[in-house]
């Protein structure tokens, strides 16, 4: 069986806790124990409904306060597929929270409310989704019972949407006309609908092909762990363990080892299981090579004929984290790329984008919590990455504040030099 | 010409995903350890461990916090494990930090170790120095758990605050910390039960006989079977009786309770664990039923 991850954003009146509510329940993933408690809870707090919201609003201060202030996991399963749901909050202040959600996730959901149509909200869950490339956008537009299930406002919907989507980078975008208060194009097609040809909701999510989103063509395999037994029984083993992070790896294959530059052929790929004849993101695997060189956590295996960028200059987007502080250029912080760590200093702040509006403002003096902004950053040792639209394993990085130690930065590589 | 798909199932997925976890950490921190209890999600995580690191052997302990109201099959498992892995085993005892008065003994018919283990784990960190801590919890056990973190950060009181979560981005983990603090590591987070037992199927895991259904004398308290044993003090209405049972959870005998059933093999819990309507921790644990956010507190004052 395969796996599907996706993220949903919105805050509670746009229906997205009523949808994940009513996938996990037709789906039959909630328990009774959950249902009881989640009632039991509503009536405690003078819900005149069972708030669905419950299930994933698990923190005290959640409950207390009836809002999202987290990402919640949650997983169900049909015949065809298991899901992780990232569920995220929808306001503008959870940007980083949305970012979070995202950054794993196969499909995006975005909830519009056809009464409404494309509304703020809206157009930041979609810009957020194409800047984390999630390879698939699902736009549901809810609240079709509230409009008499009219074509034409969907229409509309999806119309509006889509002259918005242009000048984004989505590369599959579907719409569904959705009650989830009702169930319609849920889980089954609605009869309500008829002029409505697509899929269900959980159809299209058991069925969208998400097996050829991974590159599988630009080998990248950064070393994670260097495996030596040291026992009798394997004296001279020594073994580069890590997460294929593109393309495939064969025994055999010619490879080159960065930063050294050596080159060697993959002599083995060894799993406790047995020898691996394929090896392809995201398996976890352990490749020998067949001459004894120089290779160290942090380094990158990939071909002679197909390397990554390796430079200490990078541009890239940042989304900034911290509600302590901002970022500002000179500013000094730690950097985390695949498995190599390094330290980076902030060279150029080039604009903020308004998530909003997609408005950039040149050459602001800082970003604060949630904003999004393009900068250049320098390292202090050379880092070996692609751009973060061909590869989401090798384009990606976090920050690291080195006197708090606090994450405050999601990185989206989109280029190298100055 | 032949058509690879590349595609991975769910369990080799998730299989990979807690290799990575493993790996991780194993290369940046010094200390690690991994929390055994002898239940199925800790068995699973040796097994995973074991994997990640194949041909050498683990490269950090492993430790039972020893509550003393143990399965002795749970125990002489956990032994014989450990013994097949040449693992390194540090036993915390939670009778040690009794008799040294580090925390008092609950008494009562209702008297649980399980609150006591929190100061007997977090003196075994210290005395340790451990400074990364692996433990089998799964998000889908629990609410508060839903929203953990895979690399759970704790400060120097062993506290986790789930209003200031570092964010976890991509599967890049920030294992940065002070001395003092440390990290608790869910290689296993985006598992579910199910997802659990079709591994221990799959990989032909060995787990205790106390996971499938088997006679035993036990007594009925808030809905769920406890085992009739010296370490729980009965009231009178709670007669002991004969039922065929098995254990969805393997915890402290005290408040572990064990669900009727006809599963004697695997095939047959996987089938009794899809159809189930009641969550493990529902059916089985009584600490989680002291409060609404019974887990979250405790997790608060540095819980697994």
């Amino acid at each position: 069986m395969e796996f599907l991850r996706f993220a949903t954003a919105g805050s509670v009146d746009d229906g997205k806790s009523t949808l994940i509510g009513r996938l996990l329940y037709d789906t039959k993933s909630i328990f009774q124990d959950q249902m009881e408690s989640i009632e039991a809870t509503s009536v405690q707090m003078g819900n005149d409904y069972t708030n669905l919201a419950l299930l994933t609003d698990g923190l005290r201060a959640e409950r207390e306060q009836g809002i999202t202030i987290d990402v919640a996991y949650r997983y169900f399963a049909t015949p065809k597929r298991k899901f992780i749901i990232a569920d995220t909050p929808g306001h503008t202040q959870y940007t980083r929270n949305m970012v979070t959600g995202a950054s794993t996730a196969d499909v995006a959901l975005v909830l519009v409310d056809a009464r409404h149509g494309v509304v703020e909200q809206s157009r930041r869950h979609a810009f957020l989704a194409s800047l984390l490339r999630i390879p698939h956008l699902v736009v549901c537009v809810n609240k079709m019972d509230l409009i008499d299930y009219d074509e034409k406002a969907f229409t509309a919907v999806k119309e509006e949407f889509r002259s918005f989507a242009m000048k984004l980078d989505v590369p599959d975008l579907t719409f569904i006309p959705v009650s989830a208060l009702h169930g319609d194009n849920v889980v089954e097609r609605s009869i309500n609908m008829p002029w409505y040809e697509g899929s269900s909701l959980l159809h299209h999510l058991e069925e969208v092909h998400i097996a050829s989103d991974r590159n599988h063509i630009d080998a990248r395999f950064p070393v994670q762990y260097v495996i030596r037994p040291q026992s009798d029984e394997h004296h001279d083993y020594r073994g580069y363990a890590g997460t294929v992070a593109g393309g495939v790896f064969k025994p055999g294959d010619e490879v080159m080892v960065l930063p050294s530059g050596f080159t060697s052929t993959v002599s083995s790929i060894d799993s406790f299981d047995g020898p691996v004849s394929e090896a392809f993101g995201p398996m976890a695997v352990t490749m020998r090579l067949a001459d004894d060189i120089d290779v160290s956590r942090g380094d990158m295996i990939c071909r002679p004929n197909n390397q990554p960028t390796s430079s200490q200059d990078l541009q890239a987007m940042v989304c900034w984290m911290s509600e302590t502080f901002s970022l500002a250029p000179r500013m000094k912080l730690a950097l985390k790329h695949t498995t190599r760590s390094s330290r980076v200093m902030v060279a150029d702040l080039q604009y903020r984008i308004d998530v909003n509006t997609l408005h950039r403002e040149e050459n602001p003096e800082s970003l604060t919590l949630n904003e999004i902004g393009r900068v250049s950053l320098r390292s202090t040792q050379p880092l070996f990455f692609d751009e973060y639209r061909r590869n989401r394993n090798t384009g990606a990085f976090i920050l690291v504040d080195e006197t708090t130690n606090a994450t405050v930065a999601a990185g989206i590589i989109v280029g190298s030099g100055t | 010409m032949s058509i690879t798909t590349y595609e991975l199932n769910h369990l080799d997925h998730l299989e990979a995903e807690a290799i990575h976890i493993f790996r991780e950490v194993a290369a940046e921190f010094e200390h690690p350890c991994l929390m055994f209890s002898g239940g199925k999600d800790s068995i699973v995580m040796l097994h995973l461990a074991a994997k990640a690191f194949w041909p050498a052997r683990l490269p950090f302990p492993v430790m039972h916090v020893d509550t003393g109201h143990n399965f002795p099959e749970v125990l002489a498992f956990r032994d014989q494990r450990v013994q097949e892995l040449e693992a390194r085993l540090v036993i915390a005892s939670v009778q040690k930090s009794i008799d040294e008065g580090r925390v008092v003994e609950e008494t009562g018919p209702r008297a649980s170790r399980n609150r006591l283990q929190t100061t007997t784990l977090l003196d075994a960190i210290e005395e340790h120095r451990f400074d990364a801590l692996f433990g089998g919890a799964r998000r889908d056990e629990e609410k508060a758990r839903a929203k953990e973190r895979v690399y759970s950060f704790r400060d120097d009181f062993g506290q986790w605050d789930p209003k200031n979560q570092r964010p976890e981005l991509w599967s890049l983990y920030n294992g940065r910390i002070r001395q003092g603090e440390h990290i608790r590591v869910f290689p296993i987070s985006n598992w579910t039960e199910l997802d659990i037992w079709q591994y221990i199927a799959r990989e032909n895991v060995e787990i205790p006989h106390v996971y499938f259904a088997h006679e035993r004398p036990v007594f009925s308290r808030d809905g769920m079977w406890l085992a009739d044993s010296e370490f729980v003090t009965r009231t009178e209405e709670e007669v002991v009786v004969t039922r065929k049972v098995r254990y969805r959870t393997v915890g402290d005998m005290s408040c572990t309770g064990a669900v009727e059933s006809e599963a004697e093999t695997l095939e047959q819990i996987i089938e009794e664990v899809s159809a189930t309507r009641i969550t493990e921790r529902g059916a089985t644990r009584a600490d989680d039923r002291v409060s609404e956010a019974a887990m979250e507190d405790r997790k608060k004052e540095g819980y697994f």
